[in-house]
């Protein structure tokens, strides 16, 4: 036994103070995400502002965790969500459920749920961890116009679809799947 | 199949060792294995039997083979040559030494079969998500088997516009239609009803109605039209009720039994999150075989109205009704119902003033005919055991002692009799008093069906209605009222028909309208040898005369003479045959008629509409006198206004049980959703937790100090199979009224502008069960008043024109279609539902079939007067 042994523990203790911090200081400052991070979801809109969602469940049936819950609704010319002849009408997600893996991405078929970066998904009551359309609607950009409302670019539902994409690339319209891979990480600080 | 059969034959010389073919039988050889087949049978159900699955559209093991859809080809072998081109399994039938090689081990099969599906595919829309068929469609499923991978067309597809209502409830996609005519031939040749076809040619071909096509017409008016939307294997028809509303994957799919007739038609039911969301047909060859009519279908919304009861109610001093807890309000009715048994309640003590006279005493049950056999017979062992009375009576309709007699002589406790399968073979049927279509239309789809096998269908009627015409059928015609000599005096081959070993006559309850009706019957059957049924309406009639849910019958049949009421009473548990009443029991109107005039001191009531009793008015001024009234209902009704106290009870969803069917046959249901389980049991968001009738009359009686023993169903069927059938040996005539010919009979028809009435009840008609169904409701066949040319034309009416039948409390205004009725005689259906809700009833209006009726002509209004 040497006579520095008690305070050899020490050298430890200042060495690892010269080092980088490696310590977050959330919740003051948020870590921003890899841009493909699968946090909350989204259901995007049309460049008009109706929903891209139809209410197909196909997301709730690729769901292994069972934690979306889906109810179609007949869109009519009176009150229109969606272009088309059906809407999401019920869309909860249960974050208590949610795994995110992403396959109710996959799934899919009009590019209406897809997920934004935002992690924070913690509560102290499991009622409000089952989001319905309020929350996951995405926000109404410039241009569009808060639904029910016909459909302003197009005839029928194929011109949607169809000249979506062309669409997108315009200046004057926007996107909201887009925007949201640029703008999330900002704006969650 | 013979079982050396299904051993593949590895040489060929082995099937030199087979054994010989059956008599009637050919041998051949699908897919390198040899099978024995009846002759005649088609390719596809020989391959089915060998677990090979063919695809097909068009095919329908029920429907005649078409040959429409091609998707069903393999490839045939006969004498050692193969056919130069795939042939379609589907209209092939097997041969001798056929060989066939389906798509598991012909490339050239495989290959037709992807080339028809590429073809289908050409102009069906990419709407899987939005399309209801969605997870469980046949195209999707053998586009994936059957299909290519990739698409080669990439040209524009042709389009039409959609969804095109064809009727209120279903809707066609045209897009999606692959043109299997499985729709238009089920509407020929199942229900015969030709309201849609195929229209147009090439790419433009599509189905539709005479609407679709002109612009104008009929649309698609079938009892029957849920089925197309059933067996169409694409979603080009859908149902506008189950619109968008789930997938299959979300769905519990659970078996159950129609409660809208008595057919005993297997049902599925499918629910989601407490709340039933479709009905589709069961499968059940003896019974539906796999057909069921739409108000089966579609109406089942009642369930989660806003109307259902689902709290005890108890009518306090200010004389609304409470909520109150189950304790309460059983409290209050056994103390009641004590009090009114006895002749111990407060108007027998309140003598004030008035001299005492006899004192109130008694109370009366009135189950209505929707009870399962079960409930029925709890309510049978109540009013028994705990009300000490035989006056009780199943039957919220008309009725008389003579039907009484009839079903003690031929129906109660006979088990299972003439069957559907009966009437297919049947040489001969004739119906009486029962309009096939609109009152029990399970039972004329199976006329229908043998009909187009030789069965001579004849109707005794007023006019060759639909279901005459359908059927193929022979209209002995009488006039209403009359029918009884016309059974006397039926032309001699209808007779000799009816001769004929293995021959019907239905006969439904509507008998009971005409005195002496339900005797000629008897007499008819007696003379011809011809066998019996009785088809009621509602699902539960027949359970109530087998549970002794009637004045005269206890359970199984018994009389209540001694011998049968000491098997009770030992049974029971009960001291000996004097614990049981031995009097008659008094008949639905009459119970009636003595809460009415203060001898009865109380009433029970169940799920009864006061416009389908035969004197509502009576009915009201009874509930009105009656110092207790207890109901037992689903959903709030006229009862509900005169009740003291109200016991909700469960929907046929949210309980176990049977309904007996007309045959006789016991159609037991498990229940579909349990209403103590969890989020189930949503009545309009909230949860309802009901109990069966059994249930809460067994914990009423308890509350009485008796104990019924029906806690559950499967306890109250246990103790009823227990107790079996006692049928008398010695069973009584059915006797006619006293006197010849009814009272109104001569009122000279005719001389004063009078008419005689002949009517039915149609299928939709607003009844209780129809509540929240407007889809439904819209495919309702318009009401009309029916009259022969001869007299329209005296009364100066023309088609179309508005007419008013009059009646002593009343008057009804319908447009008039012409038919051949006899003269001097008008038909009207016995209910009509009003555009502002509420319904008229003739009834109601103091009109009976077979009684005198004015009309007059040339109102414009709509709607009546009542
Ligand atoms: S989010 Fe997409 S997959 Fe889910 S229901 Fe809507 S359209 Fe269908
Ligand atoms: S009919 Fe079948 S294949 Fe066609 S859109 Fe509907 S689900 Fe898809
Ligand atoms: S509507 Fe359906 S059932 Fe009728 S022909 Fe088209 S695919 Fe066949
Ligand atoms: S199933 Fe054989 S042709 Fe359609």
């Amino acid at each position: 036994m040497g006579m520095f042994d008690g305070i050899a523990g020490f050298g430890v203790t200042f060495s690892t103070m010269f080092r980088k911090v490696v310590t977050e200081d959330y919740p003051r400052v948020k870590k921003v995400t890899a841009p493909r991070y699968h946090g909350r979801h989204q259901l995007n809109r049309h460049p008009d502002g109706l929903e891209k969602c139809v209410g197909c469940e196909l997301c709730a049936w690729a769901c292994p965790a069972d934690a979306i819950y889906v109810e179609g609704g007949d869109n009519t010319d009176e009150e229109r969500y969606s272009p088309g002849e059906r809407y999401g009408s019920i869309y909860q997600i249960n974050y208590l459920r949610c795994i995110g893996c992403g396959l109710c991405i996959e799934a899919c078929p009009t590019r209406s749920l897809t997920m934004t970066n935002e992690y924070e998904l913690a509560d102290d009551d499991r009622q409000d961890l089952i989001y319905d359309k309020d929350r996951l609607l995405a926000p109404l950009l410039p241009g569009m116009e808060q639904p029910p409302h016909p459909m302003r670019l197009g005839e029928n539902e194929q011109d949607y679809y169809v000249q979506g994409p062309e669409m997108a690339r315009r200046s004057d319209v926007q996107d909201a799947v887009r925007e949201e891979i640029q703008m999330t990480p900002e704006a969650s600080r | 199949m013979t079982a050396a059969s299904e051993k593949a034959p590895e040489k060929p010389s082995e099937q030199d060792d087979l054994p010989p073919v059956p008599h009637g039988h050919v041998r051949l050889t699908i897919d390198d294995r040899v099978v024995d087949a009846p002759q005649g049978e088609l390719l596809i159900r020989t391959c089915e039997r060998l677990g090979i699955v063919v695809p097909r559209f068009c095919d329908h093991p029920l429907l005649d083979p078409a040959g429409a859809c091609r998707q069903c080809l393999v490839e045939v072998e006969m004498g050692g040559r193969k056919m130069p081109k795939p042939q379609a399994s589907c209209t092939m039938t097997v041969a001798q030494d056929m060989v066939v090689n389906t798509q598991m081990t012909s490339a050239v099969a495989d290959k037709a079969q992807q080339g028809v599906m590429e073809l289908l595919l050409i102009n069906h829309p990419l709407d899987c998500p939005i399309c209801d068929k969605g997870g469980e469609c046949p195209l999707q499923n053998q586009a994936m088997s059957s299909g290519r991978a990739e698409s080669r067309f990439v040209e524009e597809k042709r389009t039409f516009a959609k969804p095109l209502p064809i009727s209120d409830e279903v809707l066609l996609d045209r897009e999606r239609c692959v043109l299997c005519q499985r729709c238009t031939r089920f509407s020929r040749q199942i229900a015969g009803d030709q309201f849609i076809e195929l229209l147009e040619r090439g790419a433009h071909q599509q189905i539709g109605t005479e609407e679709t096509a002109f612009g104008e017409g009929e649309d698609f008016q079938s009892y029957f039209s849920g089925n197309t939307i059933q067996i169409c294997p694409v979603g080009a028809l859908t149902s506008a009720s189950y619109r968008f509303r789930s997938r299959p994957f979300d769905l519990v799919s659970t078996p159950g039994v129609s409660e809208h007739d008595s057919s005993g038609a297997a049902v599925r039911r499918d629910w989601r999150r407490g709340a039933v969301t479709r009905v589709l047909a069961g499968e059940d060859p003896d019974v539906n075989e796999e057909w069921i009519d739409d108000k089966t279908r579609f109406a089942f919304r009642y369930a989660q109205s806003t109307t259902r009861i689902t709290r005890p109610l108890v009518r306090g001093d200010d004389g609304e009704l409470h909520e109150t807890s189950w304790t309460d309000a059983l409290e209050h009715a056994a103390t009641a119902l004590l009090a009114a048994r006895d002749g111990t309640g407060p108007a027998a003590l309140d003598a004030d003033g008035e001299p005492p006279g006899e004192p109130k005493r008694g109370v009366g049950v009135l189950p209505g005919g929707r009870l399962t056999i079960e409930d029925a017979y709890a309510y049978a062992k109540f009013a028994r055991v705990a009300l000490r009375t035989n006056d009780i009576d199943a039957r919220a309709r008309a009725h008389s002692g003579e039907e009484l007699d009839f079903l003690a002589a031929h129906v109660a406790g006979t088990g299972l009799g003439v069957t559907y399968a009966d009437l297919e073979s049947a040489p001969a049927v004739l119906t009486v008093a029962l309009e096939v279509e609109e009152e029990a239309p399970v039972v004329f789809l199976r006329l229908r069906k043998a009909a187009r096998t030789g069965t001579a269908v004849h109707h005794l009627g007023q006019w060759s209605s639909p279901a005459v015409v359908k059927t193929g059928g022979r209209l002995v015609r009488s006039a209403p009222g009359r029918e009884p000599e016309a059974l006397a005096t039926l032309p001699d081959d209808v007779a000799a028909a009816l001769a004929t070993p293995g021959a019907v006559v239905l006969v439904g309850e509507r008998a009971a309208e005409v005195p002496g009706l339900y005797a000629a019957v008897s007499d008819l059957v007696g003379r011809t040898g011809a066998r019996v049924a009785w088809v009621p309406r509602r699902a539960g009639e027949r359970g109530a005369v087998d549970a002794g849910a009637l004045p005269t019958l206890l359970p199984g049949g018994r009389p209540l003479d001694d011998v049968a009421r000491a098997q009770l009473a030992s049974s029971w548990g009960l001291a000996d045959e004097t614990a049981l009443p031995a009097t008659p029991g008094r008949d639905g109107a009459a119970i009636l008629r003595a809460a009415a005039s203060g001898e009865l001191a109380g009433l029970v009531v169940g799920g009864v509409e006061l416009a389908d009793l035969p004197d509502p008015v009576l009915a009201r001024a009874a509930l009105r006198e009656a110092d207790v009234v207890v109901s037992l209902e689903q959903v709030a009704s006229e009862v509900t206004q005169y009740a003291d106290v109200v016991l909700p009870v469960a929907p046929v969803i949210n309980k176990s049980g049977t309904f007996r069917n007309w045959e006789g046959r016991d159609r037991r249901f498990a229940t579909t959703i349990d209403p103590s389980g969890g989020s189930s049991g949503r009545v309009g968001g909230t949860a309802a937790i009901t109990l069966p009738d059994c249930r809460v009359l067994d914990t009423l009686a308890v509350e009485m100090d008796v104990d019924l023993f029906t806690q559950t169903p499967e306890v109250a069927a246990a103790e009823l199979g227990h107790l079996g059938a006692g049928r008398p040996t010695e069973i009584g005539p059915v006797r006619g009224p006293d006197g010849s010919g009814d009272a109104d009979g001569d009122t000279a028809a005719g001389t004063d502008g009078s008419l005689r009435l002949a009517s039915w009840r149609q299928l939709l008609d607003g009844g209780a069960l129809l509540i929240d169904e407007p889809e439904l409701a819209g495919t309702a066949r318009p009401p009309k008043i029916r009259l022969s040319t001869v007299t329209a034309r005296r009364l100066g009416l023309v088609e179309d024109a508005m007419a008013g039948l009059e009646g002593p409390r009343g008057s009804l205004h319908l447009p008039v279609e012409l038919a051949d009725l006899p003269d001097d005689v008008v038909w009207a259906p016995a209910r009509v539902p009003q555009p502002g809700g509420g319904v008229v009833t003739l009834a109601g209006l103091g009109l009976t079939h077979g009684g005198p009726a004015r009309l007059t002509g040339g109102t414009t209004t709509d709607g009546s007067s009542a």
